[in-house]
Order: C-alpha cells, then sequence, then structure tokens
C-alpha cells in the first residue's frame, strides 16, 4: 500500500487546483476557437498568448482574410477529440458547428459557446462586444469596435449606384437581412432580391435574375474541382445580362468581422 | 398508324411550344414568342434564348433518345423490362461524366464530357448484351441491371464525394435523378450531334428488329446477322444515352413507359414502335419538365422523380405479369 494517498490530500490538492483555476474562468487562458468567423474574431481581440488553437479554416486563404495569423496558431479540424486533448478552458463553436460535437465537449467539461453568425452591421457590433467580454479583453473590444464604426462610416458610399444582383452556385441568391445583402446596401446598391420578396439567401430561377435586369451582377468565388452547381455562373444567358464583367465575392464577404468594410470598398 | 405519327408529332410541337412559355417569370405569351424569334432589346430575349429554348429542345431530345433506345433494346433483348436508366446504362454514362468533370478533363476540351459518358454508356450497355443476349431471361437482365446500377451510382457518389469542391456531394441527386434546369445552348451543341448519330445508327436496326420477332433462328435463316445487328444496337444506344446523361442526368423510366404505351397503336411492330417511341418518349419527358415547373417553381424538382412516380407502378406491373408466366 506504499504510494496510495490518503483520500483528505486527494481532495485538498483538488480544492487548491479548483482555487488556481476559478480565476481563469473570469478570463480564459487556454482558447480553442473552432469557427471559420469566431477565429477572426478571437484573433483579432486576443491577448498573446491566450488563443491556443483556430479551425483549418482559418488558414485558407480562399476564406480567410487572416489566413497569415491563423498560420501561427496550431490548426483545429472541429473534432472533439483533439479539442480535447488542447487541454482548452474556453472552446467557442459557432451556431452550426455539429451539435454532437459541441455535446461531447461539454460532456466533458468544458465550456463551449456558440455565437451565432452575424448577418448585418450591428450583429457584428454585438460579436465583437460579445467576444471581448468572452475573452475577458473589453478594453480590446471597444477598440476595434471605434476602429470598425470608424470604418464603417467612411466605407459607406454616399450615393446610390443602382442595382445589384447576388447571385451564388446552384442559383441563389441573397436577400437584405443577410450580411452580403447589407455589404451591397451600404455600398450604394439596391439589391433585386427585394423586387422578389427575398430576404434571406433562397433559390432564385435564372430567368427572374435576367427579367430583373440587375447593372452589377456579384457572382460567388469558384472553388478548387468542378460542380455543376458553380456551372451555372458559366450560363450564356448571365454573361448576356452583364457584358461588361462581373464582381467575385471573396474571403471578406464570408464572415461578419470588420473586413466587411473591405468587401463594401471593393464594389466601388 | 399514320394518323398514330401526326398526333403524336403535333402532341410534341404543342408540348414544345407549352415549355417554352412555361417559366417563373410568367412572361406574357405573345410577346416572349417575338422575343424569341425577332430578338430584340432588353432582358426578353435572353430568357427566351438562352434559357427557355435550350431547356425545350433538349427536353424533346432527350426524351426522344431515351425512348427510342428503349423500344430498340426491349426488342433486340426480347424483354420489356429492359430500358436505359433501370438497367444501369444511364448510371455507367452519368459515372463517366462525373470522371471527366471531376478529372479536370471536360475542361480541357468540351467534347471530353459527352465522350467519356458515351464511354460509360458503352461499357453498361455492352456488359449488358453479354449477359442477357437474346436468349436471356428476364431474370438475368434484372439482375445484371441491378448490379450494374448499383455499382455506377456508387461509382458516381464516391467520385463526388472526393472531390475538393463542397458543392459537389450535393450533385449526387442531379446525377441519379436528371433535370433540365438552366441547361444552356452549350450543352445542346455537345449533346445533340452525337445523339443524332446514333438516332440514326438505332433506327437502321428497325428491319433487323422485325426479323427478330421471329425468334434468332428464323432471323439468321432470313440472312440476319445477329453480331452486326448487337454491335449498331450498342454504338447506337451509348451514341444516344451517354450525351443525354452527360447533359441531363440519369432519367429513368422513359424507356420502359413510352413504348409500353405504344406497342398496342402499332402491332407490336419494332419497324414502327422504334420512331413511334422516341415522339412519345419527347412528349413525355417535355410533360414531365413543364411538370416539375408548375408543381414547385421555385426549386429545381428532379425529372427523374416524375418519370418514377409513373413508371415505377408500371414497372411493377410488368414484372407480376412476367412472373405468372403471360406473355406482354
Amino acid at each position: 500500500m506504499r504510494g496510495c494517498v490518503p483520500r483528505s490530500r486527494v481532495i485538498l490538492a483538488a480544492a487548491v487546483w479548483l482555487a488556481a483555476a476559478l480565476p481563469a474562468a473570469a478570463a480564459p487562458q487556454r482558447v480553442v476557437s473552432m469557427n471559420l468567423c469566431s477565429d477572426q474574431l478571437a484573433m483579432m481581440l486576443a491577448a498573446p498568448g491566450q488563443l491556443i488553437s483556430v479551425s483549418s479554416l482559418a488558414q485558407d486563404p480562399r476564406m480567410s482574410p487572416m489566413a497569415e495569423q491563423a498560420a501561427a496558431h496550431t490548426p483545429n479540424h472541429g473534432r472533439a477529440e483533439e479539442i480535447y486533448l488542447m487541454r482548452p478552458d474556453l472552446v467557442i463553436a459557432g451556431t452550426y458547428t455539429p451539435a454532437a460535437t459541441v455535446a461531447m465537449l461539454r460532456r466533458l467539461g468544458i465550456r463551449v459557446e456558440t455565437p451565432p453568425p452575424a448577418e448585418s452591421f450591428a450583429a457584428i457590433r454585438t460579436e465583437i462586444t460579445r467576444m471581448g467580454a468572452l475573452l475577458g479583453r473589453e478594453a480590446a473590444a471597444r477598440d476595434l469596435l471605434a476602429r470598425f464604426d470608424a470604418d464603417l462610416d467612411a466605407a459607406r458610399s454616399p450615393s446610390r449606384r443602382g442595382r445589384a444582383a447576388l447571385y451564388y452556385a446552384n442559383g441563389f441568391t441573397s436577400g437584405p437581412e443577410t450580411l452580403a445583402g447589407a455589404i451591397l446596401e451600404a455600398a450604394g446598391f439596391d439589391n433585386i432580391a427585394a423586387d422578389y420578396g427575398i430576404a434571406t439567401t433562397t433559390a432564385l430561377p435564372m430567368e427572374l435574375l435576367v427579367m430583373a435586369r440587375p447593372d452589377r451582377l456579384i457572382t460567388g468565388a469558384k472553388w478548387p474541382g468542378q460542380s455543376q452547381g458553380e456551372a451555372i455562373l458559366d450560363h450564356p444567358a448571365l454573361a448576356a445580362l452583364t457584358p461588361d464583367g462581373r464582381h467575385v465575392t471573396d474571403r471578406d464577404w464570408i464572415c461578419g468581422t470588420p473586413f466587411v468594410t473591405r468587401a463594401i470598398r471593393s464594389l466601388e | 398508324m399514320r394518323g398514330l405519327f401526326a398526333a403524336l408529332s403535333l402532341l410534341v410541337a404543342a408540348l414544345v411550344l407549352a415549355s417554352l412559355l412555361t417559366g417563373p417569370a410568367g412572361l406574357p405569351a405573345m410577346d416572349s414568342l417575338r422575343a424569341l424569334i425577332l430578338g430584340g432589346e432588353g432582358p426578353l430575349p435572353i430568357v427566351m434564348r438562352e434559357i427557355r429554348l435550350p431547356r425545350a429542345i433538349l427536353g424533346a431530345a432527350v426524351g426522344a433518345g431515351l425512348g427510342l433506345t428503349g423500344a430498340a433494346l426491349q426488342g433486340y433483348l426480347r424483354n420489356p423490362l429492359a430500358e436505359p436508366g433501370l438497367i444501369g446504362i444511364s448510371g455507367m454514362a452519368a459515372l463517366g461524366a462525373v470522371i471527366a468533370i471531376q478529372t479536370g478533363l471536360s475542361l480541357m476540351a468540351a467534347l471530353a464530357l459527352p465522350l467519356a459518358a458515351l464511354a460509360g454508356a458503352a461499357v453498361g450497355v455492352a456488359l449488358l448484351v453479354a449477359l442477357a443476349g437474346p436468349r436471356g431471361g428476364s431474370v438475368t437482365l434484372i439482375l445484371a441491371g441491378v448490379a450494374i446500377s448499383a455499382l455506377a451510382g456508387a461509382g458516381t457518389s464516391l467520385v463526388l464525394n472526393l472531390s475538393p469542391n463542397p458543392y459537389a456531394a450535393n450533385e449526387i441527386v442531379f446525377w441519379l435523378m436528371g433535370s433540365l434546369a438552366d441547361r444552356s445552348m452549350l450543352h445542346l451543341g455537345l449533346a445533340l450531334p452525337p445523339m443524332a448519330l446514333g438516332a440514326a445508327l438505332v433506327l437502321s436496326t428497325r428491319r433487323a428488329l422485325d426479323a427478330l420477332t421471329l425468334g434468332e433462328a428464323a432471323a439468321q435463316a432470313l440472312g440476319l446477322s445477329t453480331a452486326a445487328l448487337r454491335w449498331r444496337l450498342v454504338a447506337g444506344t451509348a451514341l444516344i444515352v451517354g450525351p443525354a446523361t452527360a447533359v441531363a442526368g440519369a432519367i429513368g423510366f422513359v424507356g420502359l413507359v413510352v413504348p409500353h404505351v405504344l406497342r398496342p397503336f402499332v402491332g407490336s411492330r419494332p419497324s414502327a414502335l422504334l420512331p413511334a417511341s422516341a415522339l412519345g418518349g419527347a412528349a413525355l419527358l417535355l410533360a414531365a419538365d413543364i411538370a416539375v415547373r408548375l408543381i414547385v417553381p421555385d426549386r429545381d424538382l428532379k425529372l427523374g422523380v416524375l418519370t418514377a412516380i409513373v413508371g415505377a407502378p408500371l414497372f411493377l406491373h410488368l414484372i407480376w405479369k412476367t412472373r405468372s408466366g403471360g406473355r406482354v
């Protein structure tokens, strides 16, 4: 029975460890983000060393405007096992993270937050503030918010520029109640989706798109490999509709982060 | 008989017109037709010429091709259950098309897409003809078809799931069920020439198929070369089903329903059934394509869903009759 530690001492050790861990709950020290959008806000706001891992998507320059910064972090692939082994005290997921993964992490005793995707400029402000509070970096969040507000004011188009259509793979379009719609509106374009009563992201038959006669066509980016869904963007009817070229959405359009001001400027 | 062909031609013409006038935009009919023929300014000619016209022509051509190959295969295999969609020829064509698209071959040369689908269809039909020639029973044909369909479907799903493209996996439904939504003149240009060649080849077998109804020995006594007939049918079917599937996906049951419905009107003679089935197939597919646009205008309901709802009960009925020993 040598090496057998009295139970009371184990409890005492646990209590000491818990007490040491308690301040960490106020400002987490080992944060893992597993969502492309929270990755970016966390990288902007976290203290040095506080964020230990971001999702592998954040390192993909096609999707992430912060791919270079993300390369300095350990990537995760959204699997509960690898994230648990990183011993995080806070995991930031998203509303679209698989429910089984979130439930597993919570069952393992890890705090998991699932902020919703920001679909408007007001929601981006909310998310910046929320991320600041989660990381215990309220001051940094206030700074970022002030810069975002100033950038947004500068990027907004003072004049109306005409009608524009968003068109993605599989014939989807985005209405005013989406981030892309908000970017379009801020850049001074009237969204043709509103003509058809479309508020969110939904399919729009190509006929209706052509009949709406948009002045500008903004299409989704093409991914590597081929798909029928994206082939619709090469349809001759779209080329005939807007012969003088089109704009393609990029990584600045994907997430509700301060980078949307770059997306607004790109439409000028 | 002449009345039947006139009626079918009129039906196809009416359905092409209806297809041109059906769409979510609800355009005025006279303005649309004027824009289609005379062109002009604005979005209307674009909608009519670039979106609706290729869809209508492709619907007629793919339907005609499926009806024709269904009738020809049924005549050659002397089995009413033969149909390119059900016995895996369309599935193999889809596999060929998917491989051409995902390997990037179709980007390097546009013709690679129909050619790869054609090769897939040729492998499928050659396998079937080898396994269940004119002497093979229904069971052999159906079992071979099930195996080839399953293999082709699994291969298609595998290739699409391995694609780095986030939208590719969603396309499995398109390749298994077929759709004519948003096809363009480019698709038409790729598919029509080989399909026309295949149709000429299949139609050239009409007399031989007539002779074959007397039985293989009698047909040979009449001077029929079964080997030559087999190769013309295999090549013709592949030339039709391959390119059709490459642009519209695998659409089942058209080649089953149409010859079955028309057979009593032509006195079961393949020489008359073949062209009649081509017209009937065009009519059926155009009707189905109009229906998918009317039933759920804002979703892309797949064509194969409708043709299966019509065709599957008939298929079961045919199996039932085959099972009870009656000739169908």
